[in-house]
């Protein structure tokens, strides 16, 4: 007869410890070194070649007119699932994905990066 | 007794996903159960001819939660086999490696999920835990804890420092640790013993015939393992055993899993000991010219297979997915026949479903009638001629 309580030890030893969860947001978890948050763009540096646009796969990064009859990205976060192909397919690294991770907002189309 | 059919879904509380299950009952047992598919159909296949290769590495991915990185190496996979593409050594490792890990964290998921639908929520909790350990690696690696976008045609997006390389084994000597209790647990702990030993039989004869795959036919005793059998990524350069057990039922899934677990840790740190240097992708072109190509992989839950045929535009002309749940569900229906109902939900929890993904355009050939029709005319005649036969005592 196999008795039970092999997992007592352990469900005791919770007891004692401190919960895994933190205060969120008077303490922070820093987040890894590779995390892609929202998108930096260095409109200095593009050369308007749409690569970006091209790529992205869920339509956030569309082409938009800017002064000299150019096109510029715009990032929409609202479709975005950060997954850094724009990043990788921009020729002159003019994206860059930062750490910035907490994008909340209240209205449609407040969060869009230029 | 007369028979009772009880439909549990598509909606229904207790069922995560939108499956229809007809089951027959002969008081408490199952006399028979019809599965009816195509709820949560997504049109992933036909979405995927209308957008460029690189953007379907991402939807790709989203197939599923779990095992996503299965499905974007067997789409990459087929792409470069297409393009005559050979990835370099240390993109295949890094592979490998997100693989296992993705392997190790759905076990670990099924796990606490089989105690939860036994009512075993302690270890729910431990092993969600634990699986913490993997996800937080696997975020280190990837920049993102589910769908991954760590793969790229021709390569992986990214490298695995020196310090990643420490934190892996570091996480890897933990889960073992973990592990080791898990396997304690799972042959001598009661709550699981008394619910899953000798419950959803499937004999091996019928597994084979019915083309069970992974962890579902693998405790029937069938050493199936695609990653033995066809080796791909960097499988052949690493030796580990493909775990079978004798007993066929629920316990033998959860020790099939339980001792992958083990088998995980072992390939993974074969993999950071052997990982050569050198380039991380290879550069693809962005047009695919004209082929086919069938790609398989060992999923955590199961072979998965993909199929892709290019037009020589930047679009796939077909690509299609066969999940593993999809192989197993034809094996659950054998399985739950002659149980009780009340062993029916870790019955289909033993298979690790995952219906969205399974989910294709269901077309019904010789459908049986669920149910007659009748105008309201019919219903009445039919009443009164039933009130009247029945006579005045009835």
């Amino acid at each position: 007869m196999k008795a039970p309580g092999k997992m007592l030890p352990r469900i005791v030893g919770f007891i004692l410890r401190r919960p895994v969860t933190v205060r969120y947001p008077k303490e922070r978890l820093t987040p890894p070194e590779g995390l892609r948050g929202k998108m930096k763009f260095y409109p200095e540096r593009c050369i308007n070649c749409g690569l970006c646009a091209r790529d992205c796969p869920s339509g956030a990064c569309t082409m938009h007119d800017v002064e000299g009859g150019k096109k510029q990205p715009q990032f929409d976060l609202d479709f975005c699932t950060f997954c850094g192909q724009c990043a990788e397919s921009c020729p002159k690294q003019a994206i860059e994905m930062t750490k910035e991770f907490e994008l909340a907002h209240y209205n449609k189309g407040e969060a869009i990066v230029k | 007794m007369p028979r009772v059919r009880l439909p549990i879904g598509p909606q229904h509380p207790a069922l995560k996903e939108p499956e229809n299950f007809m089951i027959t009952l002969d008081g408490e047992q199952v006399v028979d159960v019809d599965i009816r598919i195509g709820y949560t159909h997504r049109g992933i296949e036909k979405l995927m001819e209308s957008r460029t290769y690189i953007q379907n590495l991402y939807l790709v991915e989203r197939i599923c939660g779990i095992c996503s990185y299965a499905h974007v190496v067997n789409f990459s996979q087929n792409v470069e086999e297409v393009l005559g593409l050979t990835i370099p050594p240390r993109a295949s490792y890094l592979r490998t490696l997100v693989l296992e890990l993705e392997r190790l964290h759905s076990h670990f998921l099924w796990l606490g999920v089989a105690g939860h639908e036994i009512g075993f929520d302690t270890l729910f909790m431990y092993t969600w835990e634990d699986r913490e350990v993997v996800q937080d690696l696997l975020e280190d690696i990837s920049g993102n804890r589910v769908n991954y976008a760590y793969n790229t045609i021709g390569g992986v997006r990214r490298d695995l420092g020196e310090e990643q390389k420490k934190r892996v084994l570091d996480g890897m000597d933990y889960l073992e640790k973990r592990a080791t209790f898990y396997k304690e647990v799972a042959v001598n702990e009661k709550t699981i013993l008394s619910r899953a030993e000798g419950v959803g039989i499937l004999k091996p004869e019928v597994g084979k015939r019915l083309a069970a795959v992974g962890p579902t036919i693998r405790a029937s005793g069938v050493a199936v393992d695609i990653r033995k059998e066809d080796p791909y990524a960097s499988y052949g350069d690493v030796s580990f055993d493909v775990i079978t057990t004798d007993s066929c039922d629920v316990l033998g899934r959860v020790v099939v899993r339980v001792l992958e677990i083990f088998e995980c840790i072992k390939i993974i740190r074969q993999l950071m000991e052997k990982l050569p240097a050198g380039d991380l992708v290879v550069k693809a072109p962005r047009k695919v010219p004209e082929g086919e190509a069938m790609s398989h992989t060992e999923a955590p839950r199961g072979e998965d297979f993909h199929y892709l045929h290019a037009n020589g535009t930047d679009k796939p002309d077909r690509y299609k997915v066969r999940t593993p749940t999809m192989a197993n569900l034809p094996a659950v229906v054998e399985m739950l026949k002659g149980t009780f109902l009340a062993d029916v939900p870790i019955i289909v929890a033993a298979i690790d479903p995952c219906m969205g993904c399974m989910d294709r355009v269901l077309l019904l050939k010789d459908e049986e009638k669920p149910g007659e029709r009748i105008s309201w005319d019919q219903l009445r005649v039919y009443a009164n001629t039933w009130y009247a036969n029945r006579g005045w005592l009835g």
